[in-house]
């Protein structure tokens, strides 16, 4: 990066729209209830990460972050929801989840989360010559891992728990294409698609499926007390 | 890409033969249709993998992009290398017995072959690696690797276990990559861009000139992340299910490896933030929340062990004990008290691979893993009644066994550093210690329960002989060289 990127400019102005997209997409799967929604709107959070990765790499000048973008978009915006709505399908799971929480207090908490990453990120950052864009995506990205967490601790339903690790984990990579430079970011998103694709066609959901009627964790926790 | 393209060569040098052998291994395993057959390629493989890691102390002072090879990497490599050759052998004879009981599917044995190899290379580059985001990718190929050993069995419990240990670690880890990504930009003003930015031999060379305010952000989260592996609280959780409910072979290797990888990276990341500190460059001091979950981890797991009534949990439990006074110790920091805790943990890891095996074969005599199950070993089964009891004697740190020495010493500097937090301290490890010999009774003393399986024979139980023996030669009469060697570690000269 030549100049200094700076509010007002359209690399700026740009990547914080998508960062702030992903964010929306992320409060977006917090509350939603219905799981064919919850897929689509991972999906859609997928695409934009794929175009905010792919507009890093075009104002950073560096064509790896182009193939992290064209791996996110076929994995994130395409193989993964499919796969899940597969799964859906397949187990013939309940269409609609229940929030732990209630869809207000769900929300307090996580405006309150992305209040939190921003209050901790932007000013231990501020002394580090880190121009404005990547500090705002690492506070961007700390917020989705957070909501990704909370999503994960409210949902019951082990499917909705898969979704929330995997936005937790669009906000990794957000985070990771957002510094310029930084190595690896190839390998490392990669690698994370593995795990990420280890959990979702692990064989899980079928040992799960051939021991219990639902997916609904509160099933494991149960026998787990029933036999320690 | 082109990174790894230009650094992956490095793995096919000497110094990278420890982690690419167990890789290379798991692939011919998941081609070797016969369980019998890959049984002994598995044992053959571990040993060769410990051959060559024992070569490595003459490759100390490589430096490379990929790997780094000083010291404490190669002492635990060795340790790793040599858990898992005695647990590949003990495997041999212990899945014959779970295929003839119908524990296991033989089908499902490539896929243990080929994952314990997996798991043994991603903990073997995990330990040899420069460079942060190798280590995170390593952690987490083993990580995949155990989770699908733990739910071999398909029990309704281990199907828990496994997803647990899959969603608890993949938080982790995620964590931790969180805190790679930070400790990269605090990194980077100072070190330019590039690998070295993400490399320990960087770090620890320009950490005076890091951003010590982002360095903070990045420790807390990297803490917590492996914090997650080392099965530290309050994300310890995965750990006792893990241990529990997977095949035996799996528990014994997880106990001793994992840990010690994660705790590796709290001790390498504490000198970074110990030197930015000391810099004056806005670092906070690592020690005290370090030592902080350290003690939780030892309380909490201290009271927990009372409440058990599984045989493999408790001995989960205990390691989650073990690994918090490991903490504290590198939370307390000094050459002195690191010195004390990598001992500890070494010789953690030696008795509790022991006791697991002991463990496993006591399970399959008796039919059952729950202390109602097992009972009165020695009367019954003398030689494995009594390895059982040397081990757990071992556990409870009494003399003459090897752990006695490290938590002497860990009480004796905290003492002398922090008089008050001796108190918990304390408590904690005598806690767990009383809590070890009260077991010990119902497991090896009193009447013998009815046996369901064959007795192993003594001559079986030789692995773990020698990793008692080791406990007790290394706490009571250690090798100059290697107590020169271990001094050095724990100071500055790696």
């Amino acid at each position: 990066m030549g100049e200094r990127i700076a509010f007002g400019t359209l690399s700026y102005d740009m990547a914080h729209i998508l960062g702030g997209a992903m964010l929306v997409l992320s409060f977006a799967l917090l509350y939603q209830r219905r799981i064919g929604a919850i897929i689509k709107i991972y999906a859609l959070q997928g695409m934009v990460l794929a175009a905010a990765a792919g507009w890093q790499g075009y104002i950073q000048a560096s064509p790896h972050l182009y193939v992290t973008a064209i791996i996110a978009f076929a994995a994130k915006a395409v193989t993964i929801p499919i796969a899940l709505h597969w799964l859906v399908r397949r187990l013939n799971m309940q269409r609609e989840i229940e929030t732990a929480l209630g869809v207000f207090l769900s929300m307090i908490l996580g405006v309150g989360l992305v209040a939190l990453s921003f209050l901790v990120v932007m000013p231990t950052t501020l002394a580090a010559q880190a121009q404005p864009l990547p500090r705002e995506d690492l506070a961007v990205a700390l917020s989705m891992l957070l909501l990704g967490l909370l999503m994960m601790i409210t949902r019951r339903n082990a499917l909705t728990q898969v979704v929330g690790f995997l936005s937790l984990e669009n906000g990794l990579i957000l985070a990771a294409v957002g510094i310029a430079g930084m190595p690896l970011v190839v390998e490392l998103s990669s690698a994370f698609l593995v795990l990420v694709a280890f959990i979702v066609f692990g064989v899980f959901f079928f040992r799960i499926r051939d021991r219990f009627d639902s997916l609904d964790v509160r099933h494991l926790d149960h026998v787990g007390e029933t036999h320690r | 890409m082109n990174a790894v393209g230009m650094t992956a060569w490095e793995l096919c040098l000497p110094v990278g033969w420890p982690a690419l052998l167990p890789f290379l291994a798991a692939m011919t395993l998941a081609l070797v249709p016969s369980w019998r057959i890959g049984a002994w390629i598995n044992a053959g493989a571990a040993t060769l993998g410990f051959l060559l890691a024992g070569a490595l102390p003459w490759q100390v002072g490589h430096v490379g992009p990929l790997l780094l090879v000083d010291r404490l990497a190669v002492h635990f490599s060795i340790l790793t290398a040599f858990v898992a050759m005695t647990t590949a052998w003990f495997s041999l004879s212990y899945i014959r017995v779970e295929i003839l009981a119908r524990q296991i599917d033989r089908q499902r044995l490539r896929l243990y072959h080929a994952m314990f190899q997996t798991f043994a290379g991603g903990m073997q580059l995990a330990v040899l690696s420069n460079n942060l985001g190798v280590t995170l990718v390593a952690v987490e190929t083993a990580t995949i690797a155990a989770v699908l050993v733990v739910g071999l069995p398909r029990t309704a419990e281990a199907v828990e276990a496994s997803w647990k240990f899959f969603i608890v670690c993949g938080v982790g880890i995620a964590l931790a990559l969180f805190g790679t990504v930070v400790l990269y930009l605090a990194a980077q003003p100072a070190l330019g861009p590039g690998l070295a930015a993400m490399s320990w031999s960087g770090l620890s060379a320009a950490a005076a000139k890091c951003n010590g305010a982002v360095l903070n952000l990045a420790f807390v989260f990297l803490l917590l992340g492996y914090g997650t592996k080392a099965g530290l609280a309050p994300l310890h959780g995965w750990m006792p299910d893990a241990h529990a409910e997977g095949p035996t072979a799996v528990s014994a290797v997880l106990a001793g490896s994992i840990l010690n990888v994660a705790l590796l990276v709290i001790l390498r990341l504490r000198d970074v933030m110990d030197a930015s500190a000391a810099a004056g460059a806005g670092a906070i001091a690592p020690g005290p929340p370090i030592m902080a979950l350290g003690l939780l981890s030892l309380l909490l797991a201290a009271f927990s062990l009372w409440r058990r009534r599984d045989v493999k949990r408790f001995f989960a439990f205990s390691t989650i004990e073990q690994s918090g006074i490991a903490a504290f110790a590198i939370g307390l920091g000094g050459p002195a008290a690191t010195f004390a805790g990598l001992l500890h943990l070494t010789l953690h890891t030696l008795t509790k691979a022991g006791i697991f095996q002991c463990v496993g074969r006591a399970a399959q005599l008796k039919g059952g893993q729950k202390f109602a199950d097992i009972g009165g070993l020695i009367s019954s089964h003398p030689a494995l009644g009594l390895t059982l009891a040397a081990g757990i004697l071992s556990l409870a740190a009494l003399p003459p066994f090897g752990l006695f020495a490290s938590e002497f010493l860990i009480v004796t500097y905290t003492i002398r550093q922090l008089p008050w937090l001796a108190l918990p301290l304390g408590i904690g490890i005598l806690v767990g210690a009383w809590a070890a010999l009260m077991r010990l009774q119902s497991l090896c003393l009193g009447p013998a329960t009815p046996d369901r399986g064959p007795a192993p024979s003594a001559f079986l139980l030789a692995p773990v002989w020698v990793h008692l023996g080791l406990v007790v030669v290394l706490g009571l009469a250690m090798p100059a060289p290697l107590f020169s060697w271990m001094t050095a570690m724990a100071g500055g000269g790696r």
